[in-house]
């Protein structure tokens, strides 16, 4: 069993896992941190921006950060565990040869696809008028300034997909529901387990009928939208592999909220505008619900909030119908029948406005001051763009980050200098390492496998001890680029019995429970699946030539000897040689066992663990006798 | 015992008797019992027994019962302790009664035993019996005592603890008589009584069940703690080798109860006596630091002890902030920083060993420093220097800012990090040190690590609150630059910091975190509203403006503190914006009127009427410009509101307007010469013109008969106050001259009734005078200084209650069928 690890980023995963027989991809995030060495892609011709020194527009791209090391198109699945690590689905269902099933929840693939579409857009409403592709040669690469020259594997770098690529990939996911067990070739059964991070995320249990490996990816125990994680199910794993815990283990997401919250009451109080760059899908709506429960009490009433996105009316009425994957809060709320997010109340008091773009009605609304959620979070492309541009000479703003993927330091950077204000309320709710702590107790898997930077303390605090995973065994980590041969052996396989074979046998109790019985079977495998049929009776021999040659196929089925079973107690068997009228028996200790002399019959009985000898002169009648002596102490069935 | 009482007993008896009439209230049993407490120690119980033999005979009928109830049961072995505490009633009841009673044949042996209400009753009965020494022979002739010693480990914990406390009653009792007199006395000539518990403390003391050694040592505690006879001392004489026996254990057992009763031994016996101290100076040494904490605090706070073992005592206090300090020191630190307390091992294996030992270790460590540092005896020199540090590093720790490079110090960073609990410990205990001085340089690692906790998120609203109170604590101890009424510079730098951190938890989410910091943005105000320095830190910032629009928070706390925070501004003119100062403030009062008259909750109108009467008191601007209006305005909300407490504060608000119209109320200095109290007539005939505007008349006359006595008292005493100012100039006046005065009288006859709908109309002053005459002040002053339930509180009353309860379950028992 091995481990193929393609992504070295913890909390966008990528690996492979051989099982058995089949090849199962375990996610496919897309690293965007890239674009962050690009410039941004504004909507409006920036005359600042395209005058800068010594740079010039550049294609906003998007990369996979994959290596050689595998050949993907011989991956027979890939299983997704949520909608941010679905994003490089394109890049590898579209140009490996990949034939296999994508396996993911429907709220991650329609989520999946409005992030996507949402991607696509923003690169491709900003059409490029050329693209430079030379730099990329590591020589010219080598004189360009820093961070650039320091990029590793530039040449790896892909442009965006387009529309039609993701429509193709997508087109090769088969959806599954939580806990929904899937055969994989016979061999293995794979099932989403609910991962509490997001709507449709999931962890994954795979399993044969001896071994279990489960997969954790982005996983909640906070009680935000999403239905709560299912731990129980991971129990008795033979591997677990973590991965996907948060990218701010110091920051808790509730303080964070609050942080955001007063950061942004106190903004608009005093007349400026608030700037979020999002997702257009998950903390979002906790977001918004948070503010629903906030902005009455804090006199905020007045004050709009726009919600621009290509996909931002996808975005919001999708999460009001995906009912069974929410919390048991919002679940009973359908049945009121009440919206299971508040925004809908928001966007029905006109509180909250939602807009493809900046361009059209968006203009025509636009009051300032203001609360505007936008994408894209590296700032680099999307309407946030705009904003920054707008709003970034005034210290009466702010810029409040809450999406932890990119260093908002580096975000910032082409923007500088900047007067408005930045605030840092990254909000990541997946599991910090007290919770994994928790969960590994709990589940107790026999092994762990995570991503190196699990191991240690984060390099800025590297004192921080409590800050990384603290298990016995330790856990066995991976990096980018690395096949790790997970630590078990496989012992035994499923073998079905036939009913009528069943019948057929006969167990023999020989210890308290344990019963034994011989079985002649043939053995029949098809599909990874091994049943044991009844053998096809003996040929009769009356039959003619044709039956004749049939039987010929068919093993010998003589009649055999009983099987024996049991030890021999020296002693009591000399004693019974000596009452059967041996006599000058003696025994000599061997490392095997013992060897039993008789003397004056010239005769030598060997016997060790598994097999008994007589050896004696010729003389089958001794050598009869003597070993129904032997069969007396053993058992036979 | 008055005759009515007498009249009811018998059938009182008679209910108690009787199974099928169970009581229903458990309190009754109790005033029962307390009335006839009472009723014995003012007279003879042997009397009452003869007078009233329902008595005996309900304690024999119980006695036969076999199906009566346990509390019943309870009830009768504590009367009949209560009846034989007196010697003489003793013997009367000693023949049959009492060994049926408390010996082997009564409830001791029977299944009623199996309820702890009963075996409670049985001690509790013995307790009181035991006041004589007829009783001791008594206690030995029917074998209590050894009864005593098993329900010592009782599952019930009252009964194991009552049997204790009594065994040390009986203790005293056999000893007292004796030991009266004689200085040494020796153990032998111990009467049996005392001689037989004191053995069995001893085998308790020698035996290795830990129960068996915590019973006699909370046994002991309970006897040095509460017995002042010389004998106590024989007693730790012939008891210590066997305590300091315990020490020699590995583990201490029962070291909580150990250590309170060497603090009780070591509070009674005088401070010559060297083997106690050289015991104490034992367990110090041999105790885990744990356990050694409150230990090392108790001998702290002695008065005599010896110094060498308050040094001891207090290395071990400092111990755990010493290993703290070490740990997390980037270099070897000056030598001595605690000295005699260098972190020892086991200290340090303490604090690694679980995050719950670590935690609970700081913060007992933290706790009793803290407790220590105001007391006069703490430890001299105190230090201050040291212990600063100590709790700017915990507190660095637990917010994960500090990069201890040290294995301890990596490994008590992973533990610490997060702990609200030691957080809140450490930021009371950096309040406390507030007190003393330090090195300039401390004192700004304070102030950041207190700026560095208000500012992060991950404070939670409980550790903010003591942030907010540890940061008002040192503020406020900084000193003022000499010559100059102003606020240093260190303090100005660290105010420009402060308010926009301030700013931010304004508006916070959470509304505790408003809450306190509007606390705080208060008291800081209260303190320097007149310093330029603050005052112009504050004006420059959105403080003022956040406070005001938190007057409309949601949560009705949030809006008390706002009320009381911007009353506080406004008095230093710190609420007006600079553009149009006049509109501002009138608004403010305006609001706060609003508030008063429309908010749904009762704290922020409270805190308003408290605002208003500050600003009436100081002479607040606005309400001097036409106090008179604002008085009217105010007292006319505050008749109609629900809540009493803002009535009652409405009633100190006309008190403050009485007193500016007519002079102080009676000095308060009982020494003071008496000045002549009442006022000139001209003053008083205006005065009272003016209080008749703002009909603060019919106000305090509807507050006197309000349903609310505290309301109805502080009315009475301010018409008193009135009445007396007022006495001299309505003398020919008579109460029939004025036509209203009837009509009136007959207004506020209803009121008192209860019908307060009807207004009580215009009032002309000459008027007010009469009825304060014709109303009876004095006799309502004294009504009301009894409590609500004194008519209810009478025994006639209880037994009729009793009497009546057990009526009105048999009628219900009738309505079944």
């Amino acid at each position: 069993m091995k481990l193929y690890c393609l992504s070295g980023h913890p909390t966008l995963p990528c690996n492979v896992l051989k099982f058995k027989s089949t090849t199962i991809m375990l996610d496919c995030g897309l690293d965007m941190t890239s674009t962050l060495n690009f410039l941004p892609l504004p909507l409006v011709q920036s005359p600042r921006l395209s005058n800068l020194p010594g740079w010039s527009l550049k294609d906003g791209n998007a990369f996979l950060d994959k290596t050689e090391l595998i050949d993907l198109s011989t991956v027979d699945v890939i299983l997704i565990s949520n909608y941010h690590c679905m994003m490089a689905l394109p890049y590898i269902t579209e140009h490996t040869g990949f034939t296999g099933t994508v396996y993911a929840t429907e709220p991650s693939v329609q989520i999946g696809r409005l992030l996507m579409e949402e991607l696509v857009n923003f690169i491709e409403r900003v059409p490029k008028a050329q693209s430079a592709s030379l730099w990329k040669n590591k020589d010219i690469q080598r004189l360009l300034p820093s961070p650039l020259k320091d990029a590793v594997e530039v040449s790896t770098w892909r442009r965006c997909y387009t529309m039609q690529e993701v429509n193709s990939a997508l087109s090769k996911i088969q959806l599954v529901g939580y806990s929904q067990k899937i055969e994989l070739f016979g061999a293995v059964q794979v099932t989403p387990l609910s991962s509490g991070y997001a709507l449709g995320s999931s962890n994954w249990s795979i399993q044969s009928h001896y071994e279990k490996v489960s997969y954790v990816s982005g996983s909640s125990l906070l009680t935000t939208h999403p239905q709560p994680m299912d731990q129980a199910s991971l129990k008795n794993s033979d591997v677990l592999i973590l991965t996907g815990l948060t990218q701010i283990p110091t920051a808790n997401p509730d303080s964070m909220v609050g942080e955001f919250c007063s950061n942004l009451s106190l903004t608009v109080r005093n007349g400026g505008n608030v700037l979020v760059p999002c997702y257009p899908s998950g903390v979002i709506y906790d977001l918004l619900e948070c503010l629903y429960q906030y902005i009455d009490s804090a006199g905020l009433s007045s004050i709009p909030f726009y919600f621009i996105s290509p996909v931002a009316n996808s975005s919001l009425e999708f999460s009001q119908i995906f009912a069974e994957w929410l919390c048991h809060n919002k679940q009973t709320k359908v049945y009121l029948p009440e919206p299971p997010f508040p925004h809908a109340e928001l966007i029905q008091t006109n509180k909250l406005k939602h807009y493809p773009s900046i361009h059209g009605d968006f203009s025509n609304d636009f009051r300032q001051p203001c609360v505007v959620f936008t994408g894209h979070p590296s700032l680099r492309f999307g309407d946030v763009v705009h904003f920054m541009e707008l709003w970034g000479k005034s210290s009466l703003n702010t810029v409040i980050f809450t999406e932890p993927d990119f260093s908002y330091l580096e975000a910032l950077a082409p923007y500088q200098p900047l007067a408005m204000k930045c605030i840092y309320c990254p909000i990541d709710t997946r599991l910090n390492f007290i919770q994994v702590s928790k969960l590994l107790k709990e589940v107790q898997p026999l092994h762990v496998v995570c991503p190196e930077q699990y191991t240690q303390p984060p390099p800025a605090q590297s004192h921080r001890i409590d800050l990384m995973i603290d298990c016995q065994p330790p856990a066995m980590s991976y990096r980018r680029a690395e096949v790790l041969a997970l630590p078990f052996k496989r012992r035994y396989e499923k073998i079905e019995i036939m009913p009528e074979l069943a019948d057929s046998l006969v167990p023999m109790e020989i210890k308290p429970g344990v019963s034994l019985a011989t079985v002649s079977a043939v053995l029949h495998t098809k599909d990874n699946k091994h049943i044991l049929q009844p053998p096809p009776r003996p040929a009769q021999p009356t039959g003619g030539k044709k039956r004749k040659r049939a039987s010929d196929d068919i093993p010998d089925c003589k009649v055999l000897k009983p099987l024996l079973s049991g030890s021999i107690p020296v002693e009591q068997f000399v004693q019974t040689l000596e009452k059967h009228g041996f006599s000058d028996i003696k025994v000599e200790d061997t490392a095997k066992g013992h060897i039993v002399l008789l003397q004056e019959a010239e005769t030598l009985i060997q016997i060790e663990e598994d097999s008994t000898h007589i050896i004696c002169d010729n003389d089958e009648m001794l050598r009869v006798r003597l070993r129904d002596l032997v069969l007396k102490f053993l058992q036979k069935f | 015992m008055d005759p009515e009482c007498s009249r009811l007993l018998p059938a009182l008896c008679a209910v108690l008797a009787d199974p099928r009439q169970p009581v229903a209230d458990d309190t009754c049993l109790e005033k029962l019992l307390d009335w006839f407490t009472a009723v014995t120690e003012a007279g003879s119980s042997l009397l009452l027994l003869q007078e009233n033999p329902c008595l005996v005979e309900l304690l024999f009928h119980v006695l036969k019962s076999q199906d009566l109830s346990s509390r019943i049961l309870s009830f009768s072995l504590r009367l009949a302790g209560i009846f034989a505490a007196q010697e003489n009633c003793f013997q009367y009841l000693q023949g049959e009664l009492l060994p049926m009673l408390f010996g082997e044949v009564g409830p001791l042996g029977g299944a009623a035993w199996t309820a702890p209400a009963v075996r409670s009753g049985w001690i509790q009965g013995l307790r009181t019996l035991a006041q004589h020494p007829s009783a001791l022979h008594f206690l030995a002739a029917c074998g209590a005592v050894d009864t005593i010693f098993s329900l010592q480990g009782d599952p019930s914990l009252f009964v194991a603890s009552a049997a204790g406390q009594l065994l040390v009653h009986i203790l005293d009792l056999a000893m007292r008589g004796p030991a009266e007199g004689r200085r040494s006395l020796q153990a032998c000539d111990w009467p049996a009584c005392a001689q037989k518990i004191v053995g069995h403390i001893e085998d308790s003391l020698c035996s290795t069940a830990i129960p068996q050694v915590t019973q006699a040592l909370s046994v002991l505690t309970t006897a040095f703690g509460h017995c002042h006879g010389l004998w106590t001392q024989g007693l730790w004489v012939r008891l210590s080798p066997l305590v300091a026996r315990l020490l020699e254990k590995d583990p201490v057992p029962a070291s909580h109860s150990l250590v309170d009763l060497l603090l009780s031994v070591a509070r009674s016996a005088p401070s010559s006596d060297r083997g106690l101290w050289e015991t104490l100076a034992q367990t110090l040494s041999h105790l885990s630091p744990t356990q050694a904490g409150p230990l090392a605090l108790g001998i702290l706070k002695l008065q005599d002890c010896p110094q060498v073992l308050r040094t001891q005592a207090f290395g071990i206090l400092l111990q755990p902030l010493a290993c703290v300090l070490e740990a997390a020191a980037q270099a070897p630190g000056p030598p001595g920083l605690l000295e005699g307390a260098a972190g020892d091992s086991m200290t340090v294996d303490t604090l690694l060993s679980s995050k719950s030992a670590c935690v609970g270790l700081l913060c007992c460590a933290l706790a009793h420093l803290g407790l220590l540092q105001p007391l006069p005896q703490r430890p001299s020199p105190w230090p201050q220097a040291p212990l600063l540090g100590a709790a700017v590093t915990i507190l660095r720790l637990c917010s994960g800012s500090a990069a201890p490079t040290s294995d301890v110090g990596g490994r008590l960073c992973a533990i610490l990090v997060g702990c609200g609990r030691v957080q809140r410990a450490a930021l009371d205990f950096l309040g406390a040190l507030s007190q003393g001085t330090g090195p300039q340089e401390l004192v700004t690692q304070v102030f950041s690590v207190l700026l560095e906790y208000l500012v992060s998120p991950e404070s939670s609203s409980m550790v903010l609150k003591k942030a907010f109170q540890a940061t008002l604590r040192w503020l406020l101890s900084s000193p003022k630059t000499p010559g100059c009424c102003d606020l240093d510079p260190h303090t100005q730098l660290f105010l420009t910091e402060l308010l926009p951190v301030l700013q931010k938890r304004l508006c916070s989410p959470c509304w505790e975190v408003r809450d306190s910091g509007l606390e705080f943005l208060t008291q800081m105000t209260r303190h320097w509203g007149g310093q330029a320095g603050f005052r112009q830190a504050l004006l420059a910032s959105e403080v003022p403006e956040l406070t005001k629009q938190l007057l409309r928070d949601p949560e009705s706390y949030v809006r008390a503190s706002a009320v009381t925070a911007t009353g506080q501004l406004s008095s230093w003119g710190l609420c007006a914006s600079p553009e149009c100062p006049g509109a501002q403030q009138e608004s403010l009062l305006v609001e706060l009127l609003h508030i008063l008259s429309t908010d749904s909750e009762g704290f922020p109108r409270r805190a308003v009427m408290q605002v208003f009467t500050e600003w009436l008191r100081d002479g607040h601007a606005d309400v001097a410009e036409d106090a008179e209006r604002f008085v009217a305005g105010v007292l006319q909300a505050a008749s109609r509101d629900l809540d009493w407490e803002v009535r009652a504060q409405g009633l100190e608000l006309a008190l403050v307007f009485l007193e500016q119209l007519l002079g102080q109320r009676g000095s308060h200095c009982p020494y003071a010469e008496a000045l002549p109290e009442t006022a000139p007539p001209g003053v008083l005939a205006q005065a009272l013109q003016v209080l008749c505007r703002v009909q603060l008349f019919e106000f305090a006359f509807r507050a006197l008969f309000d349903c609310d006595r505290p309301v109805a008292q502080k009315s009475c005493d301010l018409l008193l106050f009135l009445r007396a100012k007022a006495a001299p100039c309505g003398g020919p006046q008579e109460a029939g001259d004025s036509p209203n005065v009837a009509s009136v009288e007959a207004t506020l006859q209803r009121w008192q009734a209860g019908e307060q709908g009807q207004p009580l109309g215009y009032l002309e002053p000459g008027a007010v005078v009469a009825l304060l005459r014709s109303v009876d002040l004095e006799g309502l002053r004294d009504t009301l200084a009894e409590s609500s339930d004194h008519v209810e509180k009478s025994p006639q009353s209880l037994l009729q209650d009793m009497l009546a309860a057990v009526g009105v379950l048999g009628e219900n028992e009738a309505d079944c069928y």
